[in-house]
């Protein structure tokens, strides 16, 4: 018999031998230590968590200190967070509210706001590109207004390509063909829409000399980030009604094909000097230049830093002093039998409830006040996203888990022996 | 005659190494006995409480062996002993150490808790034992707001809801009034012990001497003689 006969027949005989490590009946694997867990332990560890869910309550003062910690912990990282991300949303507005698919622009713009106008010839060559089914130009500038008050006001006027409109808001008041008409502009109903003194449809207003006329009301997904309000108008009387540098075109909007043709589109603009960004590359240079670039983003993570600090310092402490004093206790219940690994879910399940109980409330404390603010100030910028609340709720995991590990440590240092000792 | 309940042999502890070593216990040996009430008693710093430990599963010690049930105590694993210590000895503490944030019914249920009973059960069960050492009235209080000598007996009731063998008071009556202290044992003795179930108590309060069935000395962490207790009934 050569080896490799021999190596086969063991396998075999290995294989045949092998019997299952768990038997099952009615889906429990019986025999292993999770049936035993099923059928015996299941009491023993609700009442010990029970115990513990009673020591953290009835001390009404502790746990009161260690929610006061957790939930201000979390408020703070939420409120911070969220408005980092209303800015960062908002930052690409114009991006999102315009919705194009591919977006061409000079490699050195950052953000939509801060445009670099682009040469003419730029939309013919994008516009011969193969896998382009078409592309429009697009004017973003900002202008003054003089309402009927003889106020003036900033505004953002956007200027859609005159043949497709492409881009074009959803109006909520008007017909969109009025945009032709003589002097139209429709306006953006949003959190800045009351700077312009609530206009109506036929509300009249000056742009640099010249008659402009509300002939609709649109809403956009996102209002902008600082605070003006938007204008939508065609791209020839944008260019009509507002003084001009030599190149007008902030950008040009594509609609590829497919999706397919995008990198090479991306690769041909590229080769004429310039940068092609999809809708979500283009929101993310943005997001990436005001968390970066602007010392906005440091300042966000600085202060989310100091919001945890601050709770784990607070309920660490809390949660220190509570173990503490419940030392004894811990070490009686050793003697009269608990084991230490049951010692060790009371610990854990007394951080984590508290972790979470504190989570909700610090949660829910700042949706209220966001949505108390925004009833207040409809440009108030804070969102709250499944990033934020991920971010906070790790952050709390981490302070469950550092406060439970100190008191995990005192706890299994204890001995019975201690207590006899007195 | 008698069974056995417990037998220590050749017991040695010692804590600290070199110059620091210092010996507690030096081979000790001893038998105690179902239905006895047994009294280890010695000065201070005599080994009594390291015994106590060695004896009831807290403690290991150095050499030398506790043999319950015809077992090496000392041979099992940890959660052996844990199981040994919740199923077969009932500890009432000098201090009591009764969870303040409990009430007291749940204070008698942990045992019954740790030994699998689901709460509710625990808790009637508990309020049995409470009736037992005649607090059941007091059941929902908390422990601090009962006098030292009802908190005693719910640390009675709660040594003896797991229905142990052994039974080990330590210094029962060290933080009771002197009358309040001989009713208690007086009690332990009348209700609590049987002829499955052995006391052992650590004690210098002569005055509950009476109670005793034997008295173990202690001098320098060795026994220096027994005594026959009182052995009074009531």
């Amino acid at each position: 018999m050569d080896f490799s006969t021999y190596v086969i027949i063991n396998i075999n005989c290995s294989i045949i031998q092998k019997k299952p490590r768990f038997r099952k009946k009615n889906g429990i694997r019986v025999g292993s230590r999770f049936h035993k867990w099923r059928r015996e332990d299941i009491h023993r560890v609700k009442g010990i968590l029970k115990i513990a869910y009673k020591l953290l309550v009835n001390d009404k003062g502790k746990f009161a200190a260690l929610l006061v910690g957790i939930t201000f912990a979390v408020f703070l990282m939420v409120m911070m967070t969220s408005m980092f991300a209303g800015i960062l949303h908002r930052s690409s507005a114009t991006v999102l509210n315009i919705g194009a698919k591919v977006w061409v622009m000079d490699p050195a713009v950052n953000t939509p706001i801060n445009s670099i106008p682009l040469p003419d010839y730029v939309l013919d060559a994008v516009r011969s590109i193969h896998g382009v089914k078409y592309a429009v130009p697009l004017y973003s500038g900002g202008a003054l207004v003089k309402l009927r008050s003889g106020v003036y006001q900033s505004v953002t006027v956007i200027g859609l390509d005159d043949s497709s409109l492409y881009g074009r808001p959803e109006l909520i008041d008007g017909q969109i063909e009025n945009i032709y008409a003589e002097n139209a502009f429709v306006v953006v109903k949003d959190a800045e829409f009351a700077k312009l003194e609530n206009p109506r449809i036929g509300t009249e207003f000056e742009i640099n000399d010249h008659r402009g006329v509300i002939v609709g009301i649109a809403k956009v997904t996102t209002s902008g980030l600082f605070g003006v309000p938007t204008l939508y108008t065609t791209y020839n009387r944008a260019l009509q009604y507002i003084p001009s540098t030599r190149f007008t075109t902030a950008f040009i909007l594509i609609e590829p094909k497919s999706s397919d043709a995008v990198p090479y589109i991306k690769q041909q603009v590229k080769a004429l000097g310039y940068e092609a960004l999809t809708k979500e590359e283009f929101i993310q240079k943005t997001s990436n230049f005001y968390k970066y670039q602007t010392g906005v983003g440091t300042n966000v993570l600085i202060m989310t830093v100091i919001s945890f600090i601050v709770g784990l310092s607070i309920s660490g402490q809390t949660f220190y002093t509570f173990i503490l004093e419940n030392l004894e206790k811990f070490g009686a219940l050793k003697a009269i039998g608990a084991k230490g690994r049951e010692l060790i879910y009371m610990i854990l399940f007394q951080a984590t409830f508290t972790a979470l109980t504190g989570y909700g409330l610090g949660i829910g404390l700042a949706c209220l006040l966001i949505t108390v603010a925004k009833l207040r100030l409809p440009s108030y910028a804070a969102m709250i996203t499944y990033a934020n609340l991920g971010i906070a709720f790790v952050m709390v995991l981490i302070i469950a888990a550092i406060s439970s590990y100190i008191g995990v440590r005192k706890v299994l240092r204890i001995e019975p022996f201690d207590i006899f000792r007195g | 005659m008698a069974e056995l309940a417990m037998r220590a042999t050749e017991l040695v502890k010692w804590f600290g190494e070199g110059d620091a070593k210092t010996i507690a216990v030096r081979e000790v040996s001893f038998d105690a006995w179902f239905g006895e009430m047994l009294y280890i008693e010695g000065p201070s710093g005599s080994g009594k409480t390291t015994l106590l430990s060695l004896i009831s599963g807290i403690l290991r010690p150095n050499s030398g062996t506790v043999l319950v049930e015809n077992k090496d105590i000392w041979s099992m694993t940890s959660d052996q002993i844990a199981e040994f210590r919740l199923n077969k000895v009932g500890f009432v503490f000098q201090d009591y150490h009764l969870f303040p944030r409990l009430t007291t019914v749940e204070n008698v249920a942990i045992p019954l808790i740790l030994k699998r009973l689901d709460w509710n059960e625990s808790i009637n069960e508990a309020m049995k034992y409470l009736e037992i050492v005649g607090i059941k009235d007091r059941a929902l209080l908390p422990p601090v707001k009962l006098s030292g000598g009802e908190q005693q007996r719910v640390a009675i009731a709660r040594a003896i809801a797991s229905h142990p063998d052994i039974l080990i008071f330590d210094e029962p009556t060290a933080s009771l009034d002197g009358d309040t202290g001989r009713r208690i044992i007086e009690f332990v003795k009348k209700n609590i012990l049987n002829d499955k179930r052995c006391i052992i108590v650590v004690t210098h309060d002569s005055r509950i001497f009476e109670y005793a069935d034997r008295i173990m000395k202690m001098e320098d962490g060795r026994i220096i003689g027994f005594e026959q207790g009182g052995g009074r009934e009531n």
